[in-house]
Formats: C-alpha cells, structure tokens, sequence
C-alpha cells in the first residue's frame, strides 16, 4: 500500500473522514478507554437488537477518540468491521484485522489497535453487566486489568510532576 | 498542483542560508587541508578555523581564546557540565549544581547522570509563566554549588529568563566566598534574537549551535570565560586547545562563523517577525475557542507561539497541518514511548488535556505574512474537526 511518511495512505483516509463517528443516543453499552494523561482518549457507544434468527447483534456502532492520526484511524475500521456482527464474533475479534486493513500501523503505534479492541471489549462488557447477564471470564478479566491500568497511570502523572528535588507546589494559580 | 510548503519549524532547525552554504563549499572541495598540517592545504584550512573563531568571539564580545567548537550544542552543553564537575571533583569538592526543571534535555540528562554519580542537583521551579525567581535560586545556593545552569531562551516556549539579574546576583555571591560558582547559559535559542554579550550576560560558559541560526548541523560552540576549570571529555591530538579533541568540522565551522555574523545584519529583521508572532497569537486566541498562549506573553523569544487547544490532540494538529503543507511541532507525545508529555508544560503547571493539546510555531527570517494567514485559515477548522471526533470539545 502506498506510504506517506511511516503511515499508508489508507491511514490517511480512514483519518480525514471517519467512519461512524460521534454518540449514539441511549446506547445499550459504552466502553472508555485510554486515558488523558497519555493523550489517548477512546469511547466506543454500542446498540444491540436480534437478528433473524434471534442471535444478539451489534446494530449499530459509534466512537468518540481524542488522540493520534492511528487512534482517529483504527477507531474508524474498528466500528466498521463490528457493525453487524453477533456478540460472540465481536469478542473472539482479531486486532491484527484493523491493522491488515490499514495497511500496517508502525510498531509504536500498534498500540492503538489494542486501545481500539480493549473499547470495544469494556462496552459488551458494560452491556452485560447493565442486563445483569454473566460475564465470561477472558472479559472479566481484561476489565480488571484495564481498571487496573487507570490507577497506575493516575499515579505515574503525579509522578511526573513532581521532581524530587523541587520545592513545589502544584497547579500554579 | 504542489502546495508551497510553510515552514514553521525554526526552533527544531533552520534552512541553511545560501551565503553560508558559499562559505562553506571551498572546505569540502579544494580547500580539504587538514588545519593541523603545516603545508599551504592545511593553514588554508587552519585560517578559515581562525576566521570563524573571531567571528563567533566578535558577536559575544570576548577573546578568540575563550571560543572553543565542538559537535553540537548538546556536546557543548556536556562539556560545560560534565567538564567543570570533573575539575571541581579533582580538586575534592563535593558539587552542587543548580539547574531549573525547564532546561533542554542536553542539559537534564546530563544532571541526571552526575546524580547517580553523588552530585547533588536542584532544579528550580518556574512560574506559570515559565520564569525562575531570582530569589529562589538565592535561596538554593550552598556552600558546595559550583555551577548554575539556566537557558536562556526556552526551545518549546520562547520564556526568556533574566540572565543579566542573575549573573548580577552570582557576581555579588562569588564575592563572598571562597570557590566561585560558574554561570552556564544554554543560548542556543536566544542567539538570532537577543544579545549574547557574554560581559552583559555575565556568564562563565555558554552554548550555541549553528543549525539554529541558518548554519550547518553538526556544528556547535561553548563559551569558556578565560580561567575556568573545565575538563576535557575527549582526548586525543589535543584539538580546541586540548579541550576537544578531533580533527575539526572546518567546513562546519566555516559556515557557524558566517551565520553568526549574518544575524548582525539582520537585527532589524526581529521587529517584523515579532509582529507575525503577535498577529498569529492574536488571531488563534481570538479564532479558536478554549485556546491558551504558554508561556510569557511580555518575556518572550520574537519568533516562539506556544498555544494550547483542548480537545484537539497536538500530534494530529501537527498531522493535519502537515496535509496542508504547513510544518509545526507538538510537545504532546503520543508518539513517544513513554507517553509523558513536554516536561516544560507539565513545569508550567499544566494538565494533561492541556499538554497534550500543544502546538509550537516557531518563525524565522523567510517567513512571511501570507504563510502566517494560511495558518489561520485553515488551523480553525481541522480543531473543528478534531473536537468533533473527540469526546472533548
């Protein structure tokens, strides 16, 4: 595919006109993922219905991402890819899929295409928990490590601003 | 049709300028000598070595002997810090150095490995402006401070800091005691706009680099006031009078000689570029919802805008501006591995969202009045744009 800088021009695409982009009123689930602090942000709204054959679908599907040109991107293929299919497809969901179709992601940004997946998780995840439904365990846990995750990077940010060394106080008036 | 390409980037590194790129062609054709050779080839070269040195002690107004050349800036700044903690440790001083937290990580990184070696570090805090209080670093001094280090002019902000005052105050110190403390100054950002009169600084050692003032990279220079103990990091055929040693980047040198002595003539350049900087800040406080200038609006380099855009994630700001030909630069760091943004925006006391959404525009002498309105043309709508997608307006 053809290249512009370290990213294809797929990438470029999926950047400039995203798909399924914004909220999705009443949504039967939402996952948040990334964090601020990183400056990688992604919400993912999902709508399930049955389909004929009474097998819950993802009907429809909506992001929200504040971070890079690969966030914005595999934000974008992600929802397309989900659109549609039963809940079951979604979580065995591949993110070497979102990346084949992109094109190639340079390696420091693959990790958007983990972001874009652990979104998608957390709102089946909130989805089933909202209908008071089990939770298999690959999603139970996945959620506690990202739950997890959230604390560290809360504690590494104080971290970051505050120097040993300094006399300081933060969060200047 | 190609798109005229803006740059925007000065700050990160300058086009070289065409009269420099002349004095610097013979050196890599005919005039190859090797100045340490005693045929004609090889004084040819020793004089163009001699040429530049005079030039870069006229424009700091000090002795061609206090002129020493090294491989950039970042290595001067070694040499500086690494050279005098090395002299002071031979003579059994346990030293203290005084930095600020908003230094250039050829400065830090260096801290922070004498650190590990036992040297005691403080990094001063700024304010929200980005300046260091005169009276805080009065307050750090110890009985052991041998070197304080402070930039000049900060490379993501543009906050200059009172050098002068400072070196006032280490002048008034010094006469008090009985090891003097030496004054660095990293003015690597600061020579195109402000004077880098090393007597009116009152500095003991300070950096610069050619590629930021439209000179060759891999060329950079360290001040050494006459007298201080500085040790070598390099040994060998005892070049830079046995302080950096290595057969000299003449051509380099040449071309740092000549760009330091163009920007004499182009003094009167700095009002005009002042004047893009204020329209551009002006106009994106103005156009763009939430967006906020970092740094000193008053204490400020004449090219640096530094604005942050909530909502809008600084790498893909660079990205999307990029698409329409315009090259800037983010202090958020998405791309980076550890995901930790601009240690100056965090110093300033900013939050994340804030850090993260940073642009810098640094300007320079080919810029012009319709690239800064082509930026403000379209930078409004691709943070439309941006906002849209993110789940922060």
């Amino acid at each position: 595919m053809k290249k512009i800088g370290p990213y294809t021009k797929k990438v470029f695409e999926h950047f400039q006109n995203p798909h399924n982009m914004g909220k999705i009123k009443n949504p039967d689930g939402v996952g948040k993922v990334g964090n601020i602090v990183c400056g990688d942000v992604m919400w993912l709204y999902i709508k399930i219905s049955k389909d004929k054959k009474g097998k819950e679908i993802i009907k429809d599907i909506k992001f929200e991402t504040y971070g890079c040109l690969a966030a914005i991107a595999t934000s974008s293929v992600i929802t397309d890819l989900i659109k549609g299919k039963t809940i079951e497809e979604a979580l065995e969901f591949n993110r070497q899929e979102v990346v084949d179709i992109l094109g190639g992601l340079p390696p420091i940004k693959l990790h958007c295409s983990v972001l874009a997946v652990d979104a998608l998780l957390e709102a089946i995840h909130d989805y089933l928990k909202k209908q008071k439904r089990p939770i298999p365990k690959k999603l139970r846990e996945r959620h506690k490590i990202l739950e997890k995750e959230k604390k560290e990077i809360e504690k590494k940010y104080k971290e970051w601003t505050k120097t040993e060394e300094t006399l300081h106080e933060k969060r200047k008036k | 049709m190609k798109q005229k390409k803006i740059y925007l980037d000065y700050a990160a590194t300058t086009p070289l300028a065409l009269e420099v790129l002349r004095e610097m062609l013979p050196y890599l054709k005919k005039d190859f000598g090797n100045p340490s050779s005693i045929h004609t080839l090889g004084q040819i070269a020793q004089e163009g070595l001699d040429k530049a040195r005079e030039r870069v002690a006229n424009f700091l107004n000090c002795s061609i002997s206090e002129i020493f050349f090294t491989g950039s800036a970042t290595e001067a700044n070694n040499l500086a810090i690494f050279g005098l903690i090395k002299s002071s440790q031979k003579r059994g001083v346990k030293p203290h150095i005084i930095t600020t937290q908003i230094e250039h990580h050829a400065v830090l990184e260096p801290c922070k490995e004498l650190k590990k070696q036992g040297v005691e570090i403080t990094y001063l805090e700024v304010n929200k402006e980005g300046l260091v209080k005169i009276s805080a670093l009065e307050k750090a001094i110890k009985e052991n401070t041998v070197l304080v280090s402070i930039i000049y002019a900060n490379n993501e902000i543009g906050t200059i800091q009172p050098i002068v005052e400072i070196g006032k105050l280490l002048q008034i110190t010094n006469s008090k005691l009985k090891t003097k403390i030496y004054f660095h100054t990293d003015a690597v950002q600061a020579v195109n706009y402000l004077d880098c009169d090393v007597e009116k600084l009152g500095v003991d050692l300070l950096t610069l680099s050619a590629h930021k003032i439209y000179g060759p990279k891999g060329v950079g220079a360290l001040y050494i006031k006459q007298g201080s103990p500085i040790s070598p990091l390099i040994y060998g055929g005892g070049h830079e009078s046995g302080l950096r040693s290595g057969t000299e980047n003449v051509a380099g040198i040449a071309g740092l000689g000549k760009a330091i002595e163009e920007i004499e003539k182009s003094k009167k350049d700095i009002k005009r570029i002042e004047k893009l900087r204020n329209k551009l800040i002006d106009n994106i406080l103005k156009n763009i919802p939430k967006a906020k200038l970092n740094g000193s609006r008053e204490h400020r380099l004449a090219n640096n805008v530094n604005v942050s855009i909530p909502g809008a994630e600084g790498e893909s700001m660079v990205i999307a501006l990029d698409q329409k030909g315009i090259a800037v630069s983010t202090g958020s760091a998405c791309s980076s591995r550890s995901l930790k943004p601009s240690h100056v925006l965090l110093a300033l006391g900013l939050l994340p969202k804030e850090a993260h959404g940073s642009l810098r525009f640094s300007l320079g002498k080919y810029t012009q009045e319709e690239d800064i309105n082509k930026v403000l043309a379209v930078l409004p709508k691709i943070v439309q744009r941006l906002r849209k997608i993110s789940p922060f307006k």
